[in-house]
């Protein structure tokens, strides 16, 4: 019976260490992984510029594409402030002028924002929650 | 018209019944008879159901703009296939279709079970009731796909047209039935508790639903999972998106509990982890129908955002688990004699081991996917976790997850005496080590993971092949799931180590090179279709061994909604896929072609059908052992 209990205190002593272990893993790999979502007024207020990966979202401002073989650049706006993005890359087809957009990448300064990714959005109708703000505060 | 108010009312009609189950269910088990009606009153339930969903499916056939539903998601110009397959692909319609699963599992348990235990039978209705009941309540008042429009529009708004296509027109079914199928679980295993019927028997049962939820919802990903690979066009099959770890949760906990099954089935232990196991797997298939349908994850599946949806979900949800967890506290007693010797080396601790990892893996998973969104509620930062997150934390336990799937199944039930006999196993374990190193060395790369990942995985693959050897061809279904297991998991290591991929900005007339082939952009060519026009692009690709290639990537630029897709090309043999894609930027003259080579594609698909081989022959078995 004694060894019984015994094996049981230790079976959940196990199971207590392991889930505490685990959940620190996953917050610990959280904190490093996780990519912010910001607007360009965000970036404008910016304190300090990390080389962290973030997402910058807004508008695609209009007249603003310009193409060439290896590189789009364009202006991303929420109708406060703008930042401009170059990338390469592929580009879903729901990018357009005056469509809402989400670009992954760095930060090179305040008005300059290198992509790596540009995400595609499954709905014509979306737009950036922030942006849906912005437009609601105007 | 006509079928728009037929199926209201048979809707009705079908709440009216399910009320009628409720009832006599709940008078048999007190007078611990079976009522003779509910059989019948379940057909009718079922049969109502049917009605409902057919109408709507007629609604849309017909084009009926008076039925909100077919207004918002249908339009006259759009194929006969894809209205159909439109009347799911909506929020009111899907839930109908939820709605005639659910329905439909209860009739089929109804008409199975009639060996089994009869107060385990009428609890496992009263349950599987009050989840149908509930689901009435959703439908008809807030999520009503029987709305009238007046004045009755002309012309419907479309459906979403990277919904317009062949796989994902049968997706939703078929993951339905995987997800529907856990609430059938759920019940039985409620009714089970309160019964005290948790034993050899009851496992043996209830292992015939889980098996059938599971192939379907591995199905059913699959799927999915196909359709995002090539309609896309990002020539990936797996993004770590919300959406697609809410199914994949679910299927790791029924993967858990169809393994832990086993163990109850052989053994009569872990009876209280089992339980457990079925409410989670309920609890996660319902979660991530609420995150899905209350437009919190922004995706192709939600449709419209109507947070007293998400409520509704949420507060029946709770309700549910409360019940739950109630009746698992109230009811479950462990019997003195349960506990019984468990030796380190066995079958039922290697499945246990395997349990935890799986654990592991589904917690992973679950704080990637919900933390942004408490973060969101909380702090009104928003982040997205990507695959990084997902890599670095699953990886590593995945090399060991690996190891001892290879290691268990080979030891025996209760205590494993012959140690010596594992030598070969311990030879495979070398042969995979010194292989992957040489197809390491040969391939220049020196990453550290990947190549210990390699060797657990080619590992579990030699073991898995080794076992279709030994005489006896008991347990063949193990054997296949577990052999596309390994599989699975070596293809789609291969495919991310050695794909290759370009992205360039092409004109008409360009060339571009990459490595070893020549990609010409030839012509461009406009026609007309049904309901989209066509943008075709002639791509030539030639090798360095004169080989050439054509590809022919479409865009398609659909009139209602106006939206632009693009059907990227594949080329697709054995060893890899070819895929190019091109996307429109601008309308300018510019176009943005993506070219990628993946190696072992296919096998991905193969592999994940063989799982479900698997489940298919132990399905078969069950039914030839009664």
């Amino acid at each position: 019976m004694v060894k019984k209990v015994k094996l049981r205190i230790l079976f959940l002593l196990t199971i207590v260490l392991s889930a505490i272990l685990i959940v620190f893993l996953i917050l610990k790999s959280l904190e490093k992984d996780v990519v912010f979502f910001l607007s360009p007024t965000d970036v404008k207020d910016l304190k300090i510029i990390e080389t962290k990966k973030i997402r910058v979202g807004g508008m695609v401002k209009d007249k603003s594409i310009s193409i060439n073989s290896e590189k789009v650049n364009f202006i991303i706006t929420d109708f406060k402030n703008e930042i401009n993005v170059s990338y390469s890359g592929s580009v879903p087809n729901l990018f357009s002028e005056n469509k809402g957009v989400v670009a992954e990448g760095f930060l090179e300064d305040r008005n300059y924002f290198k992509a790596v990714k540009i995400l595609a959005k499954h709905d014509e109708n979306y737009m950036p929650p922030e942006v849906k703000k912005a437009l609601g505060e105007k | 018209m006509l079928a728009n108010h037929i199926g209201f009312y048979s809707l009705i009609m079908g709440l009216l019944s399910s009320i009628l189950i409720f009832i006599f269910s709940l008078k048999s088990y007190q007078g611990k008879v079976i009522d003779k009606r509910i059989i019948p009153s379940s057909f009718f339930q079922l049969f109502f159901v049917i009605v409902s969903f057919t109408s709507l499916v007629i609604c849309f056939i017909i084009s009926d703009f008076s039925n909100e539903t077919v207004f918002n998601n249908s339009h006259t110009n759009k194929p006969i296939f894809y209205k159909i397959s439109g009347t799911w692909g909506n929020h009111e319609g899907s839930l109908l279709l939820w709605l005639l699963v659910l329905t439909l599992f209860l009739f089929l348990f109804l008409i199975n079970s009639r060996s089994e235990l009869k107060q385990y039978r009428v609890l496992t209705v009263i349950f599987q009731q009050v989840i149908i009941i509930g689901f009435f309540l959703f439908v008809l008042f807030t999520s009503n796909p029987f709305s009238y429009l007046f004045p009755k529009p002309i012309e419907g708004l479309g459906l979403n047209p990277i919904l317009q296509d062949p796989a994902l027109a049968i997706h939703p079914p078929i993951l339905y039935i995987g997800y529907v199928g856990s609430s059938l679980i759920f019940s039985a295993t409620l009714a089970a508790v309160i019964e005290n019927y948790i034993s050899k028997d009851w496992a043996k049962n209830i292992k015939l639903w889980i098996l059938i939820s599971w192939i379907f919802l591995t199905i059913g990903i699959m799927l999915g999972s196909i359709w995002a690979y090539y309609e896309l066009g990002w020539g990936g099959f797996w993004f770590w998106d919300p959406v697609e770890n809410v199914s994949l949760m679910p299927w790791i906990c029924l993967t858990a509990l169809l393994h832990c099954v086993l163990i109850l089935e052989k053994r009569e232990i872990l009876k209280s982890w089992t339980i457990i196991l079925s409410i989670a797997t309920f609890t996660l298939s319902m979660c991530g129908t609420f995150l899905v349908r209350s437009g919190i994850l922004n995706s192709v599946h939600t449709f419209a955002n109507d947070p007293s949806r998400g409520i509704f979900i949420l507060s029946f949800l709770f309700l549910l688990v409360s019940i739950s967890v109630i009746i698992f506290f109230l009811f479950h007693k462990e019997n003195q004699n349960d506990y019984k010797k468990i030796y380190f080396l066995s079958k039922e601790v290697s499945i246990l081991v395997n349990n935890w990892f799986l654990m592991y893996f589904l917690s992973v998973i679950l704080i990637g996917t919900v933390y942004p969104i408490f973060l969101e509620v909380l702090t009104d930062h928003k982040i997205s976790v990507g695959p990084p997150f997902y890599n670095k934390l699953i990886i590593p336990f995945l090399v060991f997850f690996l190891v001892f799937m290879s290691i268990g199944p080979n030891l025996k039930w209760i205590k494993e005496t012959n140690i010596k006999n594992k030598v070969q196993l311990f030879i495979f374990f070398l042969i995979s080590l010194f292989l992957s190193l040489f197809l390491f060395y040969k391939s220049g790369q020196t990453n550290l993971t990947i190549t210990i990942l390699l060797s657990s995985s080619l590992y579990l693959f030699i073991v898995t092949i080794k076992d279709f050897f030994t005489k006896d061809l008991y347990n063949l279904s193990k054997k296949i799931a577990h052999f596309g297991f390994s599989l699975l998991i070596l293809s789609i290591l291969l495919n991310s180590i050695l794909s290759k991929e370009v992205i360039v900005n092409l004109k008409v007339g360009d060339k571009f090179n990459f490595k070893n082939e020549k990609i010409i952009f030839n012509s461009l060519e406009n026609s007309r279709k049904v309901n989209y026009e066509s943008v075709v692009g002639s791509f030539t690709i030639e090798d360095d061994k004169q080989k050439i290639y054509e590809f022919k990537p479409e865009l398609r630029i659909y009139d209602q909604p106006v939206i632009i897709t693009s059907e990227a090309d594949i080329k697709v043999d054995l060893l890899k896929d070819k895929f190019l894609v091109m996307n429109i930027i601008k309308g300018e003259e510019y176009f943005n072609v993506r070219y990628q080579i993946k190696p072992f594609m296919i096998w991905i698909w193969i592999s994940v059908l063989l799982l479900a081989v698997g489940g298919f022959l132990s399905l078969y078995k069950r039914f030839y052992e009664k």
